[in-house]
């Protein structure tokens, strides 16, 4: 049966993707939940929440409030909340019974914005979906509500999608920026690590969209409508990040998208090498590692990815029955290490660990993929 | 450091002990959640039923916090899922997912678990699912299992009982009555076993009596033998309805004993348990003398450092504070949401005694931005207030942590000391969940 899990987690829902998004862009993240959804996320999903200060609350939904329609109460603390903490606007994330009972999270956020003054919007979230989509949302939010209109600027870039979730190991985030700039790029923007909300608001002023992880998509397509951006998904994966670099120089040069990280041999559908996880990432490890080892690989995606993410011979496979299908007869497989309860016994194991999938279990060998290739294991 | 990307917070979130309105000294609104997780929920909870294999039945973002929890444990392979979208919402066959999808999880089980923990969660009730239908039909099907009806219901929590309180109920529902045996005692309740040194254990094995305990069961079998006893102590607040509960069903004798730092009611529930054993009420002057000493060498050893108090670190925060100052320490800080109802008489002494001393929520918005730390060195009683007074003193403990009578104090006593002498790594310690429990941190 497709949606059990005999063995295996979860990844990080829809609800923690939204609040991993907007962490550090100063704005205030209302989880309109009864309780558990702030607690899952700032301890297995989110690294920064020790030691870094953003606005991340829960509303404590009552079940008397759920069943009598009374949003009045969450209107009421969520205005109060924004008053005294002056945030930068404000986010409404739905859980399940929000969607369950049909609340009108768009209208409730558009009364919290007249009555306090800052900019709300509510993101489409049911805690039914993975991190993909949630943080996708976020992004794609930003996008359309706070970046200005501006004339591109040479060799500036924008990286999208850079969380946590994906980006667990120290340094890792910032071995692709300075991998960019190696490349001969500026980083205007970075979605949203280290950077300011309003940082992200002169995103129009980069030439193209490096796309890092399929988070960054839904932004990317965004600043694409809008402001005609092209972008590139990959990260840069010794191996495969020169590859990534003139598919940036190509992009600027021609205005087209592309995404490297799916390119795949023409009998990637019969290899027998596979990697699990996030598209962008392992996807740029496929390609990598079939450069590296001579022989095809292909992705098997576990997540809610765009499927132009994906190349020859890819699939989504939704849940551990799917994916453990997916792996019968593979004899080589590099994927985060709790995929490991499912795969082959026999077949030859390299482990990635990913916060989104085994959050901290661990984080202690989290690899920052611009090192990949060094000491030899692969 | 804390990086701070707000402005701050004008004014500060604390309450003098004199003006706070009790027993809910802070105005409710969007919650705040630390990153101190030392506290058990229902999945460590659930692992204390021995060999019982614990089934989620919810929405990916939902179960994500239980399902990490288990592999944090080492546990995962004790725990299944079976994930909710919203066509499982609105199709109005949420009895038959429900029921196909724990038969799915049991049928890929190398083989079947003797009882198996079905949780199941707000939309459950939401949606009107047919839960009895559900239970009957999965008992039919695997008769050799004991299906245990369990509930994430948080949504209830304001109005109704907790997860936590429903749980501890629950969980005990696959004892099944039998004759009891005399001189055999379960003390239940509380997540850590009562320390084999506490009060109470004294005194029923100088009564004869075999004590049984949740955490001394290696086996379902031996699970199964809790049912036996003539009578049930229960040592904690949250247990208090599911001891009743299991007591009454089984027919056995029942002495609500909860954790105290009041000597008098220490002395009164030893006399109770004495009396359930039909012994002679014993004589707690060496007791008490023996508990005032230890908080003497503590207070020596602490040389006047201010203490704070979290509501984690036991049910009786305000009860605690008061035992200290009553023994000269230099209690500053309280942290805790409302007060109990059993500590209404502990709080009305602090309003009279104490009307400085600082009450702090802990779950309001503010906190998120209060400044951590700044107040010097502090002795923190509990990892949130460690967290909150950002030092590496601090008693590593919650829920009580197995402490009971006079000589949990006098146990708590020597852990302050300790905590005095030897600086902890807070930011490790306090982020690993289920304090007590395996953790791969």
């Amino acid at each position: 049966m497709r949606q059990t899990q005999r063995i295996e987690p979860v990844y990080t829902g829809d609800v923690s993707g939204a609040a991993s998004a907007l962490f550090e862009l100063g704005g205030m993240v209302v989880l309109h939940d009864p309780s558990g959804c702030n607690s899952t996320y700032n301890t297995f999903d989110e690294t920064r929440w020790y030691d870094q200060d953003s606005l991340v609350f829960l509303s404590g939904l009552k079940e008397s409030d759920a069943l009598m329609g009374n949003d009045r109460r969450l209107v009421d603390d969520v205005v109060a909340a924004a008053r005294d903490l002056a945030p930068r606007f404000v986010a409404l994330v739905a859980s399940p019974i929000p969607y369950l009972v049909g609340s009108d999270l768009d209208a409730l956020a558009a009364t919290i914005g007249r009555e306090c003054g800052v900019p709300c919007f509510a993101l489409p979230t049911n805690g039914m979906h993975d991190y993909v989509r949630g943080a996708g949302a976020a992004f794609a939010e930003v996008a359309r509500r706070f970046v200005d209109d501006a004339r591109p600027q040479p060799r500036h870039l924008n990286i999208l999608g850079a969380t946590p979730l994906d980006l667990m190991a120290d340094g890792a985030l910032g071995s692709i920026r300075a991998w960019v700039e190696g490349a001969g790029w500026q980083v205007t923007s970075c979605w949203a690590m280290g950077d300011t909300l309003d940082g992200l608001g002169r995103a129009a002023q980069g030439s193209v969209n490096l796309v890092v992880s399929a988070t960054g998509m839904a932004a990317a397509k965004v600043l694409r409508e809008r402001f005609g951006t092209p972008w590139v998904a990959g990260t840069p994966v010794p191996g495969f990040a020169d590859g990534l670099a003139r598919a940036l120089d190509a992009a600027e040069r021609t205005g087209e998208c592309s995404a490297p990280c799916g390119s795949r041999r023409a009998d990637a559908p019969a290899a027998t090498a596979v990697v699990v996880g996030e598209p962008v990432a392992m996807g740029s490890v496929a390609v990598a590692l079939a450069g590296r080892l001579g022989r095809p690989f292909r992705l098997v995606c576990p997540l809610e990815a765009d499927n132009a993410l994906l190349g020859a011979g890819d699939v989504l496979a939704r849940g551990e029955e799917e994916v453990a299908r997916e792996l019968e007869g593979a004899d080589l497989i590099v994927a985060d290490p709790l995929w490991k309860l499912v795969a082959p016994p026999a077949a030859r194991f390299l482990s990635v660990p990913h916060l989104a999938f085994s959050g901290r279990v661990y984080r202690g060998e989290a690899i920052d993929l611009a090192h990949l290739m060094e000491g030899g294991s692969l | 450091m804390l990086t701070q990307v707000m402005r701050p917070v004008p004014t500060d979130v604390g309450v003098r002990m004199a003006d706070a309105r009790l027993p809910r000294p802070f105005s409710q609104g969007l919650e705040f959640n630390a990153p101190v997780h030392g506290t058990w929920n229902i999945v460590h909870t659930g692992m204390l039923v021995p060999e019982a294999h614990q089934v989620y039945v919810c929405a990916e973002n939902c179960v994500r916090g239980v399902v990490m929890t288990a592999a944090e444990m080492g546990e995962l392979d004790r725990f299944s899922l079976v994930a909710l979208d919203e066509k499982n919402l609105v199709a109005g066959d949420l009895e038959r997912f429900t029921i196909d999808g724990v038969a799915d999880v049991l049928a890929k089980l190398d083989e079947l678990p003797p009882v198996v923990l079905l949780f199941l969660v707000c939309v459950h009730r939401f949606t009107g699912c047919d839960v009895a239908y559900v239970m009957r039909t999965l008992r039919g099907r695997f008769p050799g299992v004991d299906f245990v009806e369990c509930w994430m219901d948080p949504i209830r929590q304001k109005e109704h009982l907790t997860p936590e309180q429903e749980l501890r109920a629950s969980m005990y529902d696959p004892l099944r009555p039998c004759p009891h045996q005399e001189r055999v005692v379960d003390v239940l309740g509380s997540d850590f076993a009562l320390d084999d040194t506490a009060d109470l254990l004294g005194l029923a094995r100088d009564a004869g009596c075999e004590v049984r305990q949740v955490q001394g069961c290696a086996t379902y079998a031996d699970y199964q033998h809790l049912a036996e006893a003539q009578l049930m102590v229960c040592t904690y607040p949250t247990a208090r309805h599911g001891i009743e509960a299991l007591a009454g069903r089984l027919g056995a004798d029942l002495l609500y004993l909860p954790g105290s730092f009041s000597y008098d009611e220490i002395a009164h529930g030893i006399d109770a348990l004495a009396d359930g054993l039909e012994m002679a009420h014993p004589d707690c002057t060496d007791l008490r003398a023996a508990a005032d000493d230890a908080l003497d060498q503590a207070r020596e050893a602490l040389a006047g450092l201010p203490v704070a108090i979290d509501q984690n670190v036991h049910p009786r925060p305000l009860g605690l504070a008061r035992l200290l100052l009553e023994h000269g320490f230099d209690v500053r800080w309280a942290f805790l949401d409302a007060v109990r109802p059993d500590e209404t008489d502990d709080a009305a002494w602090l309003v009279e005694h104490a009307p400085d001393l600082m009450l702090y929520p802990m779950v309001q918005a503010r906190m998120r931005t209060r400044p951590r730390g700044g107040e010097g060195d502090v002795l923190a009683i509990g990892q949130w207030a460690a967290w909150a007074l950002d030092t590496p003193h601090f008693v590593d403990m919650v829920e009580g942590g197995g402490l009971w009578g006079f000589d949990g104090i006098r146990h708590l006593a020597r852990l302050m000391v300790e905590a005095v002498a030897t600086e902890k790594d807070t930011k490790a310690l306090v982020q690993r969940k289920g304090l007590g429990c395996a953790s791969c941190l």
